[in-house]
């Protein structure tokens, strides 16, 4: 009787090893968490969308007011996120380059708008900026509505999204190569010559992710702006809210197929902002 | 240009970097500042380069202070240990650098990075990127950057600390010769003596924030000017002996010392490099002494170190115990084939003797 031939015997040992220990049961779990918290949940949402067909989708997510609630919450969360990204850079290069008293406090306090629940935070702003508020009293009579406005809306989402900001780019800071900026300068270069050209480019794509993150982190911002915006329709509606309200009316479907478009937005935005992330890496190496 | 450090101190905290340093680097001499970390050689750079201010002290270049100049004033070139190459730039706009940031026009930068890197052996290499380019590649990249701006003083410090041992050896003699053709003045530091010795013109050796000895190379060398300078060059061995009458002690072998003629006996310490020891086979009972027994220490061969060309004798004097090491010529070793165990005699060629400070006798 004929056996099997060895060479048919698959070969154990050929497996290709890696370093870490229990690679399967961590492979299984990881993909299990990532089908269950993620994929299923936007599987559910998409599919729920998808039974209004064509023609209802579209009559349901880009009413006039749908749209206008979209506009809104694009404009405020990049203009957010842009001035989260510079601040965060500023606050982060203070934080690890400048030596003062208090600096350890700082420090802490960063993280303070990821512990808060947003809702509190939307409170006390629009208790601050409408007009009898502490800073309302001054601002308001200047023509400076911080509260039931769009600029209330971007002053919320800079606060919950500038913690990001501030981390991601924070060890990249700390990692920097200060002969490099020591050589610049014998070389000749201006402080400004030196930031620019030497400092920045190695900190950009921190930049960048800080960027992509807290944008991410204002397009989903529902609690705090809900406070202070006055959600306005056409004015000062964010999309998160048009979704809350038709969920109130009961028109879930309708609901979901704002939520898809608004997934479909974030979800571009943050492909390009990744693109563009990968490119200035490949650059700084 | 010459360089002229005048009782330059610095502390950092309480810890005292540089303790009123005073150094001259004439025109074109090629300079090493050699001690142990945290001697100060690298404060030292760093001030002549304007990256840190002196405490105390002025720097002159040419008899002109430039003490409150500042580094980007001062048109030094200057090396790091690390290369400190900007990772995000090619060789060649590394290398153009500091003409960008003057501005000149883009033809003369062209010819003039071409020209450079030609002469740190890297043509055609302009357009890689620094994480291209191997240790001793980067660091001839980080020379041609420094000396882009045709400074008018090089410094290096510990150029080649992060490359591996052969790499070094053909860096350092490579930039010998670079040295040699463009005679600019040049300090590096380091803080191997080989490096020290094999590169450099004149030798200053630093600790604790102070100049122990300046010189040339064989100067330092052969006639250490303090313990620590012959204890930092290493390589030695050092005994506990006494002197008087005129002659100092060790274990019991009378060496001459004719610097203490007074009766009174003091504690000095003796040191003996390893290559200026001889050594023989001692005699059979009742034969005669292969050397004069009287200035020789009778001793037992330990064991035999080859490294290279040198084999390692290390042997232990029959009184007094402690470890002695003899080098000899790998052949010569060879044909005395000592065993362990073998009795020898040692004879020192020559000895050095340094009395403790007199300040803390009393």
């Amino acid at each position: 009787m004929n056996t099997t031939s060895p060479s048919s015997i698959p070969n154990r040992r050929a497996r290709q090893r890696t370093v870490l220990p229990g690679f399967g049961l961590s492979a299984a779990i990881t993909s299990l968490m990532i089908v269950g918290l993620v994929v299923i949940p936007l599987a559910v949402l998409i599919l729920r969308a998808a039974s209004l067909g064509p023609a209802g989708f579209l009559a349901a997510a880009w009413t006039p007011r749908a749209r206008a609630a979209y506009a809104v919450s694009l404009g405020a969360s990049l203009t957010a996120a842009i001035i989260s990204s510079l601040l965060g850079l500023l606050v982060a290069w203070v934080l690890v380059r400048l030596e003062f008293p208090g600096r350890r406090i700082l420090d802490a306090l960063v993280d303070v708008p990821l512990a808060l629940p947003t809702a509190v935070a939307g409170l006390v702003y629009s208790t601050l900026y409408v007009e009898k508020g502490w800073l309302g009293q001054w601002l308001v009579p200047m023509g400076i509505r911080g509260a039931y406005s769009r600029l209330g809306i971007v002053l919320v989402l800079v606060f919950v999204s500038l913690p990001f900001a501030i981390r991601v780019v924070q060890p990249v800071i700390e990692s920097l190569d200060k002969d490099t900026e020591e050589a610049a300068r014998l070389l000749g270069a201006s402080k400004s010559q030196t930031f620019l050209r030497v400092v920045l480019p190695g900190i950009l794509p921190a930049v960048v992710t800080g960027f992509a993150l807290a944008l991410a982190r204002a397009l989903g911002e529902y609690g705090s702006v809900v406070f202070i915006s006055g959600n306005m329709p056409f004015k000062t509606e964010i999309a998160p809210v048009l979704i809350v309200s038709r969920l109130e009316e009961f028109a879930y479907a309708e609901a979901t197929a704002i939520a898809v478009v608004l997934l479909g937005m974030s979800l571009s935005m943050l492909i390009v902002v990744n693109v563009l992330q990968q490119r200035l890496v490949r650059n700084a190496q | 240009m010459s360089i002229r450090v005048n009782g330059v101190s610095k502390s950092f905290g309480t810890f005292k970097a540089l303790d009123n340093v005073s150094l001259d680097v004439p025109q074109g001499t090629l300079l090493a500042l050699l001690g142990p970390s945290g001697s100060g050689k690298t404060t030292l750079l760093r001030i002549i380069a304007g990256l840190e201010w002196p405490d105390g002290g002025r720097i002159e270049e040419d008899g002109e202070d430039i003490t409150d100049r500042h580094a980007r004033q001062r048109e030094v070139g200057f090396v790091f240990q690390h290369y400190a190459l900007f990772r995000h730039m090619s060789v060649f706009e590394n290398v153009a650098f500091g003409m960008r940031v003057r501005k000149e026009p883009a033809e003369k930068i062209k010819s003039r990075v071409d020209e450079l890197l030609h002469l740190v052996r890297l043509d055609g290499l302009g357009g890689r990127k620094p994480s291209q380019l191997s240790g001793g590649q980067r660091q001839r990249v980080a020379l041609a950057r420094a000396l882009a701006i045709r400074p008018r003083i090089l410094l290096l410090d510990e150029p080649f600390g992060a490359l591996d041992a052969k790499v070094r050896v053909e860096l350092r003699q490579w930039l010998r010769r670079l040295h040699d053709e463009i005679g600019m003045t040049t300090v590096f530091v380091t803080h191997d003596q080989e490096e020290a010795f094999e590169l450099a013109d004149e030798v200053v050796v630093m600790n604790h924030g102070r100049v122990e000895q300046r010189g040339k190379p064989d100067e330092v060398f052969d006639k250490p000017a303090t313990p620590f300078v012959m204890d930092f060059l290493g390589n030695v061995n050092v005994f506990h002996g006494r002197v008087e009458n005129g002659r100092a002690f060790w274990h019991g072998v009378p060496i001459a010392y004719p610097d203490y003629p007074h009766a009174q006996p003091r504690p000095a310490r003796v040191y003996l490099r390893p290559h200026e020891l001889d050594i023989a086979r001692a005699a059979p009972a009742g034969a005669a002494p292969a050397i004069e027994s009287e200035k020789s220490l009778p001793a037992t061969v330990l064991r035999q170190t080859r490294t290279g060309p040198i084999t390692r004798i290390t042997c232990q004097p029959l009184e007094g115990g402690g470890e002695l090491n003899v080098d000899l010529p790998t052949a010569a070793a060879r044909e005395l084939a000592f065993l362990p165990g073998e009795r020898v005699t040692i004879t020192p060629r020559s000895v050095r003797v340094f009395l403790p400070d007199p300040e803390y006798v009393i």
